[in-house]
């Protein structure tokens, strides 16, 4: 495959009579591990959601793989933001995954699926829970089950929003040791409004608000952000001692 | 006391509560589950429009309530689509418009309406061979529709955004699920009334919930369990004298407090 994962060429799109996104071109590479940092309300989950094909642009053009978003949603794996769904709703985790491998009306799950599932259940670490309600086991868990179900169809492209938000900050890194295994198979996308949690893991940065102001690596990125907060920014992060930018 | 059950009118009305509570066994599982309980109860309430409308144009109510309970739903569903009304509002506007319709087509019609209480409170005594036939058909179509469309409701109730991005079409199946929703009021509407009928609606499917994590289990067990509460309510309604709508929902109420108490 060698088209982009993602092109997205002079894109706008107003919601409520509201420009949300304006003037976006952003271009990312084969296994790029990019996160999309920026203000709430900045539009990252809008950008999100036209990536994968559920909003349609104003004025611009957006190719996954060359093609309209909506005919590459084979290869795009999604973990949506808030799950809110009732706690003791009756399903478990192995259907929760089994729901990513959706064929179409009248369609069954067949073998094939349910090994998937398992396969992807595997890889996150969470086969032996595979039976378990979907609220019987802890965020971080709950977590790592949505990913299996948005890696089970083997995407080129795994796309999430806000992925920290639900997880403990103790979690985050054996989420990062997860994504890094994923990074070697697929491109990931991610939206974060926290710089400190992503900016020591991934490995390119673009800032948005409204507008894309940076997108590149991430010991470049200070004046991209500097720009969309209006203050200074030190990309140092807390509570892990790491150092974002190179020595030097 | 075994001498009730000779009465023609005792049997039909124990036919009915079994036919009830197919469908709310069914149906009310995916109201309890995806949360649409208020909504239910916006499109039971403009049901009545159909009965004030079934009453004017010399039809058989329920019949009426077919047509415009299924508008009703298609509005309240469809009103976030294309306007930014919220959900909420239209449930609220629905909820009163639907019975003020009835009321007007009720006094347009000349005489008196007899039977208007048995609409809104139900009357599960006076279900006539036509209603229990009308119920049945409806309940088929309702099992059936749910057999053929299980993985989509089971994945739209559950996360609807996810459902899209997998390429379902997630409106339609919402659509669908409120069209079941309004045609299971239609069944409900002689036996407990619009206004009483969200509680057979909801308290079967939230008693079992706690029992199990499979859906086809949990809607076996919701209409096992609305078979036996409505037909006790039936027969208690019976032995006091007491209005059989509101006995019925009395002891669906108690039996979710016995329920909830047990499980803490």
């Amino acid at each position: 495959m060698s088209q982009k994962p993602v092109e997205i060429k002079d894109l706008s799109l107003n919601f409520n009579e509201q420009l949300v996104l304006h003037d976006i071109n952003l271009s990312i590479e084969e296994n790029d591990f990019m996160a999309i940092i920026g203000p709430n309300g900045g539009g990252k989950s809008t950008l999100l959601k036209v990536i994968i094909g559920i909003l349609t642009p104003d004025k611009g053009e957006v190719k996954v793989f060359g093609k309209e978003p909506r005919k590459a949603r084979d290869l795009i794996g999604y973990l949506p933001q808030n799950l809110s769904f009732e706690r003791d709703f009756p399903i478990n985790v192995f259907e929760t995954v089994l729901m990513g491998r959706y064929h179409g009306l009248f369609k069954k799950y067949s073998k094939k699926d349910h090994i998937a599932v398992l396969q992807a259940l595997k890889d996150v670490g969470m086969y032996d829970l595979k039976d378990r309600q979907i609220s019987k086991i802890s965020g971080g868990q709950m977590q790592r089950v949505f990913i299996a179900r948005a890696i089970v169809n083997k995407p080129k492209l795994l796309i999430m929003d806000e992925p920290m938000a639900s997880i403990d900050p103790d979690m985050q890194r054996s989420f990062y040791e997860l994504m890094s295994r994923l990074k070697n198979s697929m491109t990931i996308i991610l939206v974060s409004h926290d710089v400190g949690a992503v900016s020591t893991h991934v490995d390119k940065i673009a800032c948005l608000n409204q507008k894309l102001y940076y997108h590149g690596p991430v010991e470049n990125a200070a004046n991209g952000l500097e720009e969309i907060y209006h203050c200074p920014i030190e990309l140092i992060s807390h509570g892990i001692p790491h150092r974002v930018l190179r020595e030097h | 006391m075994l001498e009730i059950f000779q009465y023609q009118f005792m049997q039909r009305a124990l036919i009915a509560a079994v036919l009830v509570s197919i469908s709310c066994g069914v149906v009310g599982s995916y109201v309890v589950i995806k949360r649409i309980v208020s909504l239910s109860g916006a499109i039971s309430h403009a049901a009545f429009g159909g009965v004030g409308l079934g009453f004017f144009l010399g039809v058989n109510p329920i019949l009426a309530a077919i047509p415009f309970s299924i508008i009703s739903a298609m509005a309240i569903g469809g009103v976030k689509q294309i306007t930014n009304i919220s959900e909420d509002t239209a449930i609220g506007i629905l909820w009163s418009v639907g019975m003020a319709i009835g009321v007007i087509f009720i006094n347009l019609t000349p005489g008196y309406a007899p039977d208007l209480f048995s609409y809104l409170f139900g009357s599960i005594l006076t279900v006539s061979n036509i209603d229990l036939y009308i119920m049945l058909i409806l309940d088929l179509i309702i099992v059936s529709i749910v057999y053929l469309f299980r993985r989509e409701f089971l994945a739209v109730s559950f996360d609807e955004e996810f459902s899209k991005v997998v390429g379902l079409p997630s409106l339609l199946i919402y659509m669908l699920l409120l069209a079941l929703v309004a045609l299971s009021v239609v069944v409900l509407i002689k036996v407990v009334g619009v206004i009483l009928l969200i509680a057979l609606f909801t308290i079967p499917a939230a008693i079992s919930k706690q029992y199990t994590y499979k859906l086809r289990k949990l809607m076996i067990l919701a209409t096992i369990l609305g078979i036996i509460l409505t037909s006790l309510g039936l027969i208690l309604s019976y032995i006091f004298n007491l209005a059989s709508g509101a006995t019925i929902v009395i002891v669906l109420a108690l039996a979710f407090l016995i329920s909830y108490y047990i499980n803490g």
